[in-house]
């Protein structure tokens, strides 16, 4: 059999079978529906000149990077961004991580419902359950304070910060702990140096989620924050509202690529393998 | 006793569900190696589970050279337990999880490394100290966590069906290793199982156990040979069983002896003759049951399907 022969659409699809070729079809449709608007952001964000009824951009170049760039508050912006970001995946994985372990490794009465309280959270319209924030936030004067955002962050986070690390706890064997108290090591010892570590690959995902979540968090932050509180998010909404979609485009190139760079490095630290295993929801 | 390693007294521990052991009594000396015997969920792991201080007990005492354990949590505890399976830490090395116990014993650096590496010696497998649990296979596996255990000199190693995921051939050679190493150390062991032919093979002293109890204790040839109850002669190796007048006659196979025709202390009718490699196994139809006994590939050429056998016992028991 040549080459060419074997190369030919029918060949492929009779060497895969008629069903396989068929999820090929439907993978690829997805993939284009998925990845389509994010790829086209691309040649959107550096295109200097782009007027209809050019399909492409006619001219290339870093026009509105330098204009977004230019922008007075978008470096504060920037930086508050990732302030956040960091402050509130971290506040989370400390608060959330000893309660995510009780609740993977305690019986005790109410616990499904503690679980659930969590999932019910993040039922409700995040708008109104902001409203109401709102109000307590004027009596306790947290209004427009750097912990008054924060705290907005963290809420939306809540809930991947428990359930993912109450399953990647539970999934520790529990021989493996009892193993580390048998060799002469306390409770504490023994979470530190083994449970905690096991459990990790699904303590990462959880906090690359709020991570990401709080890079992308905007109502919250519009309705709390502002005016001293500026993010990327909350900007993007002025620009996109005064500019042309190129503006727009760059913007959101800035907020995709430290969650790629993020996912790379997560990849590289803890390992494709252990990523997609901290991935599954147990 | 003076050479009581281990003492467990009138233990009990049950579960909230009801479930559990009552009375225990087991005394281990010295460098001997003890095996719970029995099927799964007759109780040797809440035993075992009991003596490391995973289980809290609500009555009795635990004691070690005549010391109470029962209220050190197991870090204080001077045992050493191997599980079934999911010993070793994924995440560290093999040195890592045998030094691990070493650091918080707070055995300097040098002397580390040799014990290990010396270890690894005797459980036949030097060289792995990189390696990670995942790279080695289950039986490896089992051995790096014997060997981790045996690394802390415990006064009492406890195993939990540590072989029984192996396949056999490994198993019987893990037990073979598991022997020699603890003879040649004079480490005293309790070892759980619900093989009895590997209880048989391994142990000093066998505890037969039955739904949460001790049914017998004894060395393996007084289990064999003595068997107090109809369970235990059941559990131990092969035994023939005949209702006869109200009464059960156990007899084993191989103290049924057979002749052709009639007039034996029991008469029955060749049922099947099987060849079983260097020996031939024989069962006979008889008014009380059927009854298997084995004999030699020449002797079997005298036996067909429905020829009639009288059978003498050589030795029976009586429950
Ligand atoms: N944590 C537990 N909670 C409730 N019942 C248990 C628990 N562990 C074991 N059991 C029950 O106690 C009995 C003895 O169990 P176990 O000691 O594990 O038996 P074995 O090791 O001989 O198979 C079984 O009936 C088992 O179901
Ligand atoms: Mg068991």
């Amino acid at each position: 059999m040549s080459m060419r022969q074997a190369m030919k659409p029918a060949h492929i699809a009779r060497s895969l079978g008629k069903k396989r070729a068929g999820g090929v079809l439907i993978l690829l449709v997805f993939m284009l529906f998925f990845y389509g608007p994010l790829l086209y952001m691309l040649p959107l964000a550096f295109a200097n000149k782009y007027e209809y009824p050019a399909i492409a951009p006619t001219q290339y170049g870093f026009q509105w990077w330098k204009y977004v760039l230019d922008q007075p508050n978008v470096v504060e912006a920037i930086v508050n961004s990732f302030l956040f970001a960091f402050a509130s995946t971290i506040l989370a994985l400390i608060i959330c991580i000893p309660a995510a372990y009780v609740l993977a490794r305690f019986k005790f009465k109410g616990r499904k419902f503690i679980m659930l309280l969590f999932l019910i959270g993040n039922a409700f319209p995040k708008i109104g359950m902001y409203t109401s924030i709102g109000i307590i936030y004027y009596r306790i004067g947290l209004m427009g304070t750097f912990l008054g955002v924060l705290l907005i962050h963290m809420l939306g986070t809540m809930m991947q910060m428990i359930w993912l690390p109450a399953g990647a706890f539970r999934s520790v064997p529990r021989h493996q702990e009892e193993a580390a108290r048998d060799a002469g090591a306390g409770p504490i010892r023994t979470f530190f140096h083994v449970t905690l570590p096991i459990a990790w690959p699904g303590i990462a995902v959880a906090a690359m989620y709020a991570f990401i979540g709080s890079l992308g968090e905007s109502v919250g932050t519009l309705m709390v924050g502002l005016p001293k509180y500026r993010t990327m998010m909350t900007e993007m909404y002025g620009v996109i509202l005064d500019f042309p979609a190129t503006a727009g485009a760059v913007f959101a190139l800035i907020i995709v690529i430290p969650n790629i760079v993020l996912l790379m490095l997560m990849r590289n630290y803890i390992g494709g393998g252990a990523l997609a295993k901290g991935f599954k929801m147990s | 006793m003076a050479n009581a390693k281990l003492e467990i007294i009138d233990m009990t521990k049950l579960y909230n569900n009801g479930d559990g052991v009552k009375n225990i009594n087991i005394t281990v000396e010295k460098g001997e190696l003890l095996t719970l015997l029995g099927p799964s969920g007759c109780g040797k792991t809440t035993i075992l589970r009991a003596i490391g201080g995973f289980n809290d007990i609500q009555g009795g005492d635990i004691r070690i050279d005549g010391n109470s354990i029962i209220a050190l949590p197991p870090e204080k505890r001077p045992t050493a337990m191997v599980f079934q399976s999911y010993n070793l830490w994924p995440h560290m090395t093999v040195y890592d999880n045998m030094e691990f116990g070493l650091k918080l014993r707070k055995v300097p650096k040098a002397e580390r490394k040799a014990r290990i590496s010396e270890m690894l010696e005797m459980v036949k497998m030097p060289g792995v100290e990189k390696k990670y649990p995942g790279q080695m296979s289950g039986g490896q596996q089992q051995r790096i966590a014997i060997a981790r255990s045996l690394l802390l000199r415990p006064e009492v190693l406890l195993l939990d069906e540590p072989f029984s995921a192996l396949d056999a051939k490994i198993r019987q050679q893990m037990r073979e290793e598991l022997r020699k190493i603890q003879t040649d150390l004079n480490i005293t062991v309790v070892f759980v199982t619900h093989d009895q032919e590997e209880a048989m093979a391994l142990s000093d002293r066998v505890i037969v156990m039955n739904k949460g109890s001790i049914e017998q204790c004894g060395s393996p040839a007084e289990i064999y040979d003595r068997p107090v109850s109809r369970y235990v002669a059941d559990f131990i190796g092969e035994m023939n069983f005949l209702q006869i007048k109200g009464k059960t006659l156990a007899v084993r196979p191989e103290y049924v002896k057979v002749a052709p025709g009639k007039g034996g202390d029991l008469d029955g009718y060749v049922r099947t003759v099987m060849m079983l490699g260097h020996y031939v196994e024989m069962t006979m139809d008889t008014d009380y049951g059927i009854v298997k006994t084995f004999i030699s590939e020449d002797e079997s050429r005298a036996y067909h399907k429905g020829d009639p056998v009288a059978m003498t016992f050589s030795k029976q028991f009586e429950y």
